[in-house]
């Protein structure tokens, strides 16, 4: 088993992610370099935080245009696993592989705190280590983390179960408190319809060790790591 | 010959321009006076200062690298070492506080990893002028975002600091930023040119004419023509600076340079005079092949031009094209712009001309420094000891927790990453970050501490209250101070009262740190901080980083346990001069700033130390603005079950008054809590060490009540009272 980690000028995360699924969980991990061809076989690719060129124009516009993207394209129209964590899942939009888009946060500002969700579709290969309802601890850290979609477009994600993630109170409900950024439905990750290609705004990454507070993060990462 | 509106536009003074004929033989041309002029000016030179910096203990066994590199370098054991340094951005924050502020981050993290060590933390410490005031709250939300802005873009976590409210800070704010970096001790890298015939690279950014004169910008004072000075500020693109982090860190693994140095203060100028001056040597300069953002730049605008994330950097010819591809893969250019040479001599050519030609010792090594007049500052007067208690305690305690300087600073640190790099411990909002080192048991934490109020009313005991005090909020997370960095922010040096509060207060810090046994390995001086002639307080901000041997003993100021003891470390006295408590309660900024016995202070960390480290300490926090009572109320907010507290006052002595037992901010104090067996533990060790030490009350219930002869002063529920101290400053800004 081997884990790609995709490595954008501006990734900022790429390294915090290797270091959870090499040190942490003890599984093979490589950085991918973005103007490469070559996903050197891995098994999984995860687009890691950061802010990819800067994100001057929009968060992940220029990244999807990364030579690499095209290679991530196809790993990932065979059905193969792709995770995206926050400016990652910005990039999956960007490229389309999930819909919708990031708006800004709805108090105009960066927000750097731990934050509450719920494990919404636990069973993905993203989730499956969790519980249907459990709450999960885990920090945020961005400014465009305010998802929407078109009401048609969010219809066909909620019918679908495509919504993987909901931003919390501690014991599980929703309020417009919790839901920190503005999210429509208070989406904090989502699936797409194949069910391989997840995108989320939480760092698990940033929870998978006591040391940080908190290990909630792992549920994610060792889902993952079990359906290679 | 220059006339004198020249001179004065350069802010060079006759009798240096007397001496600046005389070191390079000639009538300087205007480009030549333009690299003296940013070279020699207060902001790179510490013209006014180095007289006295000079005292400041620099020497001891786990020090690498002292002053006069780009940041200080301590041995941390096990082949690692930490580079870091604190650094001023107050002018240019006033003038445009995004950029100037996000620029100040850009400065400080160049500064850490040009010495080979990546950046892992920054802390700013900031002050501004009172939020009830529209300006004030602008220029706050400007600095508070550009911080965040390029902090979170590089990810470097923004982990700590301190930011405080004072009227004298209104049109002078001050933005004070620190960073560490962590290296292995035999990759570090030098400013230096080594060999004659080596290849100058120019690498980065391309120069612009931002920010031409920001060095002699930050040598004045402001006058009502502030606002014409917006276009002397620096633009930051953090993305740009990402790249070049990374590019430059791969050169230096690779060992393909043999010096390099960023371009801050002075640009092209400073890098290419003080390099060479390192090695003996000089350089000879193409300015024609320097990467330019604008057509039709003069070589004065060229060679002083402060745009941003630009290198300059050193290497063996046979080195160029391996340096070249290694950036070409960041998609930076590294242009070679010129050759190092044995005459000593910066030359800089431009369209085949020869247009400087001036010694590079000369304009490094040679400014003069000044014995500026000294006049004994105005110090605090005992007035504190008449005012009135009032009746109403419980409302004084109200009013303190919604005063900003104590309130939470949340709305500041959410605006910042704190977490990225995956090592933060202990979050923002304790008295010293604490960072994992992976890959051992170590930790590292840091503090930056500076109290202006007491300075100027006690330059010497601000000077030593500020050290005591980094040191103080390291003891409480467990860790024993190895460095310090220092940035001292006065007014203008030319006025005899500020320069004789600038030399007490560096006496006060060099016995503090001597008493310590810790050494300052760098730092920076900010002068000039004074708008149409009123200065602000005297502001030394010191940045003191620990060491944590093991992990697994680091503690919070939560509490943890109901029924658990709370223990105060040390005695309060009835010192009220220089509080927060008569600023905001009674409207006074005057009496004496509080005593401090520095053996005493140390001896107080020690014991809580070895109790931390014995495991016998569940929380720990320090009393400073707002007295024992604000630290207490902070350990229940802090605490994850929202824990009260009940503290009996008669046990926190000797002070007489009431609201001085509540309030005053007498020094070497730690409050702890601790099992009832461990507590008993911990005041034996106290009194054998002869550091008093006593049990003054119980965590628990949903109160925070403090009771004196038997009677409660104040009483207040946990949950009120940490509503009024969260919203303070959001309700400032949702007002508006």
């Amino acid at each position: 088993m081997k884990i790609g980690v995709v490595l954008f000028p501006g990734s900022n995360c790429d390294f915090d992610t290797i270091h959870a699924f090499k040190e942490v969980l003890g599984k093979p991990t490589v950085p991918l370099w973005h103007k490469d061809h070559d996903l050197q076989g891995v098994d999984a690719v995860i687009l890691p935080g950061g802010f990819s060129y800067g994100d001057y124009l929009r968060s992940g516009a220029i990244a999807r245009f990364s030579p690499l993207m095209q290679e991530v394209r196809e790993f990932a129209a065979k059905g193969r696993p792709v995770l995206g964590i926050c400016n990652g899942f910005q990039v999956l939009l960007e490229l389309e592989l999930l819909p919708g888009a990031m708006l800004r946060n709805k108090n105009l500002k960066f927000l750097c705190r731990h934050v509450s969700i719920k494990v919404e579709n636990e069973k993905t290969r993203f989730t499956r280590k969790a519980r249907k309802g459990q709450v999960l601890n885990i920090p945020i850290a961005h400014f465009d983390g305010n998802y929407y979609a078109p009401p048609e477009t969010l219809k066909a994600i909620e019918d679908g179960g495509q919504v993987a993630f909901r931003y919390c109170e501690p014991d599980g409900s929703l309020s417009e408190a919790s839901n920190v950024n503005g999210s429509l439905h208070s989406i904090a990750g989502l699936i797409n319809k194949a069910g391989n290609v997840c995108g989320l705004m939480p760092h698990p990454e940033r929870a998978s060790e006591k040391i940080l507070g908190s290990e909630d993060g792992r549920f994610i990462l060792e889902s993952l790591v079990e359906s290679l | 010959m220059h006339d004198e509106k020249t001179l004065r536009q350069h802010n060079v003074t006759n009798e240096e321009y007397a001496l600046i004929q005389s070191l390079i033989g000639h009538d300087p041309n205007l480009t030549e006076l333009g690299i003296f002029s940013a070279m020699w000016s207060e902001h790179c030179s510490y013209k006014s200062s180095k007289v006295y910096l000079k005292q400041l203990p620099t020497r001891a066994k786990n020090v690498v690298q002292g002053p006069g590199e780009n940041a200080g370098i301590i041995d941390i054991g096990d082949g690692q070492v930490v580079v870091f340094k604190i650094e001023s951005h107050n002018h240019p924050s006033f003038i445009e506080p995004f950029q100037g502020a996000a620029t100040g981050v850009g400065g400080i993290l160049r500064d850490i990893f040009t010495m080979g060590a990546r950046p892992i933390a920054l802390m700013d410490s900031l002050r501004f002028g009172p939020l009830d005031n529209a300006r004030n709250r602008s220029v706050m939300e400007g600095v508070v975002s550009g911080i965040s802005s390029y902090g979170n873009s590089i990810g470097v976590p923004t982990v700590g600091g301190e930011v405080v409210f004072d009227e004298c800070y209104s049109l002078n704010p001050l933005v004070n930023v620190f960073c560490l970096g962590l290296a292995d001790k035999d990759k570090l890298f030098f400013a230096k040119t080594e060999d004659v015939g080596n290849a100058v690279l120019y690498v980065g950014a391309k120069t612009g004419r931002d920010g031409i004169h920001g060095a002699s910008m930050a040598s004045q004072e402001f006058g009502e023509d502030v606002e014409v000075k917006r276009p002397n500020v620096q633009v930051g693109d953090p993305f740009k600076e990402k790249l070049l982090l990374e590019a430059c860190l791969e050169v230096m693994a690779r060992r393909i340079i043999v010096g390099i140095q960023d371009m801050g203060a002075a640009g092209l100028t400073c890098s290419t005079t003080e390099m060479p001056a390192k090695s003996g040597q000089g350089v000879d300069i193409d300015l024609d092949q320097v990467p330019q953002r604008e057509k039709g730049m003069t070589p004065y605008e060229i060679l002083l031009s402060e745009s941003q994330e630009r290198m300059l950097i050193a290497c063996r010819p046979d080195q160029v094209k391996a340096v070249q591809a290694a950036f070409a893969k960041w998609d930076l250019d590294a242009v070679e712009i010129g050759k190092v040479t044995g005459d000593g001599q910066l030359k800089c050519r431009f369209h085949g001309e020869l247009v400087v030609d001036i010694p590079v010792g000369a304009v490094v090594d040679l400014c003069p420094a000044y014995h500026r007049p000294l006049a004994e500052p105005a110090k605090g007067n005992a007035a504190a000891a008449d005012v009135a208690e009032p009746a109403d305690l419980g409302g004084a305690f109200k009013a303190l927790l919604s005063s900003p300087t104590i309130a939470n600073k949340e709305w500041v640190y959410r605006q910042y990453d704190h977490m990225v790099l995956v090592n933060t411990m202990v979050l923002p909002g304790a008295g010293a970050a604490v960072l994992r080192i992976k890959g051992s048991k170590k930790a590292l934490a840091m503090t930056l501490d500076g109290n202006g109020l007491y300075t100027q009313l006690e330059p010497r005991a601000g000077g030593k209250i500020a050290v005591a005090e980094a040191c103080r909020n390291l003891a409480c997370v467990g860790a024993r101070p190895i460095g310090v960095t220092n940035c001292l922010n006065f007014g203008n040096p030319e006025k005899p009262g500020v320069m004789g509060q600038f030399k007490e207060a560096v006496e006060g810090m060099s016995e503090a740190c001597r008493a310590f046994d810790i050494a300052v390995t760098g730092g920076n001086v900010s002068f000039y901080n004074e708008t149409e002639g009123v200065p602000i307080f005297p502001t030394p901000v010191l940045g003191i980083v620990g060491l944590v041997e093991d992990t697994d003993t680091v503690v919070g100021p939560g509490f943890k346990d109901e029924g658990d003891r709370i223990l105060l470390v040390g005695e309060t006295k009835d010192e009220l001069g220089g509080t927060e408590y008569l600023k905001v309660v009674h409207g006074r900024e005057d009496g004496e700033a509080p005593s401090i016995d520095l053996a005493r202070e140390r001896a107080v960390h020690e014991v809580v130390l070895d109790a931390i480290e014995s495991g016998w300490v569940k929380s720990a926090h320090d009393p400073s603005d707002g007295g024992l009572a604000v630290c207490a109320a902070e350990c229940a907010f802090h605490s994850e079950g929202r824990l009260g507290c009940e503290i009996d006052l008669d046990g926190a002595g000797p002070a007489e008054r009431t609201d001085a037992r509540l309030f005053g901010e007498s020094q070497s104090r730690i409050l702890i809590t601790a099992s009832r067996e461990n507590a008993v533990l911990i005041a034996g060790m106290a009194a054998e060490r002869g550091v008093p030490a006593s049990v003054v009350g119980k965590v628990g219930g949903d109160l925070i009540k403090f009771s004196r002869r038997g009677k409660a002063v104040v009483e207040i529920p946990v949950a009120a009272a940490r509503e009024m101290w969260m919203s303070a400053i959001p309700d400032f800004f949702a007002k508006k």
